[in-house]
């Protein structure tokens, strides 16, 4: 597919980056050229310098042929008259628009004669509903969710006093009471797809495929305890923690959220009625400690600044809130997961997982897969498929199978009935089944796990 | 230094090496050449073994490969091409001086068409194809071929453009469309259709399927390894025509052809290099004509005649093939300088010609304008365009360098052949012919000799500056750089 992406920033090269991949031709439009030059030295993809939203740049870009462009530079308007111009010149294209400011969003979904946008995504918007997702359900790093929610590949820290440390795989059903898999462990940085002798250590980050139904008993039977999160405090009043306070606000959760910048306070505390503002720098720990930092129930570091956000979750970590939430927005990486950081929260990564998962979709192969998650740090993938006719080796016994050897299928859902496979399972057509591999992008079909 | 991942590229396009050598190892068995033939299996066994021990060797190669792995991967590629495709020459016999063998293989991938040999008739025919087809792998760059093949997929494939900028002539390399491999793809497949065709138009004239075969991979690759002793001038006006069109068809820009296919004929006929290369050869045949003409009467019996030879020879020099139909050291001295002029001038950026290319001489023209009004007037900010587009800085700082490393290296290798004891004219333009990829020079190694008499230490250093000139100077300049050996 023809893919255009204008705007070489985080979210366009991630897109770039994982598109390409995927097999699509992509064209980068950038008004900067070194930043265009060093993407086409690292991907796949063509370049083309200009402003995106003009017509000249488009058609030599190759609008008439492509048949989406996503729009993700910084300027809201540049992205909407990026996506309008495009649409004019070609009316069967697909288009996608970030749009970050509230004031928009609310025209373009009104006025869809007018703005022709297929999808429009907001990362700050997506990164607070995804925080909130997470302290809904505390105790996990990462929660994403397959089959309409009935499965669910959570991530665990094994701590030190962990009741799973120095725990063999093959051991862990005895602990924790329900049939849970680990699909995949990261270890020093690196994935590793464990066996059944596999040792569980101190450090190790765990991803773990469950039913949904079963992740309380899980959590009870570790001995993390499920309360339910009562007071939050957010620092830094970004975009995101405006999003996320007004979540939080319609939860009737209690919020209190920071920052060093007087005039912004003034602002947030008019937008936020149910908040409590408070002018301070965040980055400062005895204004921490002075707002109550131990007595929260979990504390988002969502300031503008990856390294503040690391320092005040390690300080948070060391005081003991039970629930700690980075914001990383330059994207996780080895260093931020050796880290004490709580759940890592990307915001460019999940908007782009959405735009990826789009495409998939506009595909619309049979057999392809519905959804995609990138787990372990980006090193595994977890995709879902749903089984139609053209799948091979329906009603066959898993352990007659012969799959890719990076590739593992971690749950098989059978109408509301989820469990985890074993050599007697099978999966027939109308099934959900969540698979997960450490290559990227090498899973399009089903029929792509079969070696 | 990622020494295992271009390890790994280093054994694919030796395997590569081996591979095409199958064909001339057919040819030398059909034909019932029994050294040829023991020469081409014991070469394809010595490389594959070598190819097996680097892939042994390089497993498990680390993901970082920049610009300076690009560079070296690409020289030393080039340097292990041109040794072990000379190991055939050397093994038959026919070449038993490995020297002289190098010589003749890194002529022939570099398309320059140099030759050591004084027979040329007296090759076998498997040799013969071998040697010609070298043109056409070295033409287009063994590496855009390894790209074309590859399989897909594999993370971050960006880094390729370092190899393709390090294999691809000219100031600006850039992709015909997103992906690489696609890119390499309609490269060669143009570049194969349009040889097919040469190969049909020169089997019409009569020629055997074998001389039509070596002939048009000499003319694609713009080589100029001729098959007989004279070159093209036994064969009939209609061959020399024929070779004369293609030349100059695979002297374009192969871009220019992508642009036609998509129907963008405008885009074609106002480029700025296009329209400078096509009006230097007929500015250059209408002169030679003219000089031929009046200063050397008689020497060809019809107008018809001496425009065919005009033609072919402005052609040869430009493209850089190097094939003749008529020994051009006999003309006036203003003919001879013409064509010493096209030597350096080349053909076009991103064709599988050689030379300094007249993209560069366009962007040095303009920046010498360019520089000349700001002396004039101090206070002007001017931005040089090609196509209508803005050149970046960049660009044309890198062309200016590229010319004075070109300066340098002419004049370093000049020195250094010159202690044979030829004439200036002789080793000036064996320099010339050398670097330009050209292959016959002037006076004692003019279009009727041969760099035969050369000692060894010339032979090396020519051979040295052929790749300098295919690779286009900075690959080969990178191996001789202290600090691309460094530890990063």
């Amino acid at each position: 597919m023809n893919i255009i992406v204008a705007g070489a920033g985080k979210t366009g090269l991630t897109l770039a980056r994982q598109l390409a991949t995927e097999g699509h031709n992509i064209t980068l439009i950038d008004t900067d050229n070194r930043v265009l030059e060093s993407a086409v030295e690292r991907y796949d993809t063509m370049a083309m310098c200009g402003n995106a939203a003009s017509k000249a740049v488009l058609m030599q870009a190759g609008v008439e042929e492509a048949e989406l462009v996503i729009a993700a530079t910084d300027a809201d308007e540049v992205n909407l008259l990026c996506c309008m111009t495009a649409h004019g010149i070609n009316p069967k294209l697909h288009t996608i628009a970030r749009i970050r400011s509230p004031q928009y969003a609310d025209q373009v979904m009104t006025m869809p004669e007018v703005f022709p946008l297929s999808l429009t995504v907001n990362p700050e918007k997506r990164a607070a509903v995804e925080i909130e997702r997470l302290l809904k359900f505390p105790g996990f790093l990462q929660r994403d969710t397959f089959a309409k929610g009935q499965v669910a590949i959570v991530e665990l820290r094994i701590d030190p006093e962990s009741k799973l440390c120095n725990v063999s795989l093959r051991d862990m059903g005895s602990i924790i009471k329900c049939r849970v898999l680990v699909c995949a462990v990261l270890r020093g940085g690196t994935a590793v797809a464990p066996s059944g002798n596999f040792v569980l250590q101190s450090g190790d980050r765990i991803f773990v495929t469950a039913p949904t139904a079963d992740l309380a008993t899980l959590l009870r039977s570790l001995g993390i305890i499920t309360r339910r999160v009562r007071k939050v405090l957010i620092c830094g009043g970004g975009r995101v923690s405006y999003y996320l306070a007004k979540l939080l606000e319609s939860d009737k959760i209690e919020v209190k959220l920071l920052d060093k910048d007087h005039n912004r306070c003034v602002e947030l505390a008019e937008l936020l009625p149910d908040t409590t503002v408070v002018y301070g720098d965040c980055s400062i720990q005895h204004i921490l400690d002075d707002q109550g930092l131990q007595t929260v129930d979990a504390m988002c570091s969502l300031t503008g600044m990856d390294d503040t956000n690391m320092l005040i979750s390690m300080y948070a970590q060391s005081t003991g809130v039970s629930q700690v939430i980075t914001k990383l927005s330059r994207g996780k990486n080895a260093l931020a997961g050796s880290l004490d950081l709580g759940s890592v929260i990307c915001p460019k990564e999940l908007c782009s997982n959405d735009i990826v998962r789009y495409v998939r979709a506009m595909q619309n192969q049979t057999g392809a897969a519905i959804s995609v998650h990138s787990i372990a740090d980006g090193q595994a993938e977890a995709v879902e498929f749903l089984v139609d006719s053209s799948a091979k080796y329906r009603d066959t016994p898993l352990k007659q199978l012969k799959l890719k050897n990076n590739v593992l299928i971690a749950s098989i859902t059978h109408g509301t009935q989820t469990h985890i496979p074993n050599g007697e399972s099978m999966f027939t057509e109308g099934d959900t089944v969540v698979v997960v591999t450490s290559g990227r992008g090498i899973l399009k079909q089903i029929n792509d796990i079969f070696a | 230094m990622n020494f295992k991942m271009m390890g790994r590229f280093i054994a694919q396009i030796i395997t590569i090496e081996a591979v095409f050598m199958l064909p001339a190892l057919g040819i030398s068995l059909f034909g019932g050449e029994e050294n040829a033939a023991i020469g081409f299996g014991y070469s394809i066994a010595i490389i594959l073994l070598l190819a097996a021990v680097l892939y042994a060797l390089c497993r498990k190669a680390g993901q970082i490969f920049g610009a300076r792995e690009g560079l070296v991967c690409v020289a030393l590629g080039w340097v292990c091409l041109s040794i072990l495709g000379s190991l055939p020459f050397v093994i038959s016999g026919e070449i038993p001086d490995f020297v002289d063998a190098l010589f003749e293989t890194t002529s022939g991938f570099t398309t320059t068409g140099a030759s050591i040999l004084r027979d040329v008739e007296a090759l076998p025919d498997g040799l013969l194809y071998w040697r010609s087809f070298s043109h056409w792998l070295g033409g287009m760059g063994v590496l855009v071929f390894l790209l074309a093949i590859a399989p897909a997929g594999g993370d971050e494939k960006g880094f390729t453009m370092h190899l393709l900028r390090a294999e691809s002539p000219g100031p600006e390399v850039g992709k015909l469309v997103p992906k690489m491999r696609q890119t390499a793809l309609i490269l060669y497949v143009i570049y194969v259709v349009l040889t097919i065709l040469n190969v049909i138009f020169l089997l019409c004239g009569g020629m055997s399927f074998l001389e039509a075969l070596c002939t048009a991979f000499g003319t694609a690759g713009t080589g100029g390894f001729g098959i007989k002793n004279d070159s093209i001038a036994s064969y009939s006006p209609y061959i020399q025509w024929v070779t004369t069109v293609f030349m100059f068809i695979f002297g374009i820009n192969f871009s220019c052809f992508y642009l036609l296919l998509m129907r963008r004929f405008r885009a074609v006929f106002r480029d700025e290099e296009l329209r400078l290369y096509i009006g230097l050869a007929v500015g250059c045949v209408v002169l030679i004509t003219l000089n031929i003409l009046h200063g050397m009467d008689g020497a060809y019996e019809t107008l018809e005649e001496t425009v065919r030879h005009a033609a072919f020879q402005v052609s040869s020099i430009m493209t850089t093939t190097g094939f003749c139909t008529t020994d051009f050291d006999l003309w006036p001295a203003f003919s001879k300088g013409l064509l010493m002029m096209l030597m350096v001038v080349g053909a076009c950026a991103g064709s599988t010609g050689g030379g300094m290319k007249c993209a560069r001489v366009l962007l040095l023209f303009k920046n010498l304008r360019r520089n000349i009004r700001q002396v004039l007037n101090p206070r002007t900010v001017q931005v040089i365009r090609n196509n209508g587009k803005v050149v970046d800085e960049k660009v044309i700082a890198n062309t200016t360098a590229y010319l004075a490393a070109y300066v340098v290296i002419i004049v370093v290798s000049y020195l250094a052949i010159s202690l044979d004891g030829f004439s200036i004219g002789t080793n000036l333009s064996a320099v010339l012919a050398c670097f330009n990829n050209i292959g016959p020079g002037m006076e004692a190694v003019g279009p009727t000799c041969n760099f035969a008499d050369y000692s060894v230490w010339s032979k090396l250093v020519l051979s040295l500056c052929m790749l300098a000139g295919r690779l286009e100077i900075f690959p080969i300049l990178a191996l001789f750089s202290r600090s691309t050996w460094k530890r990063r």
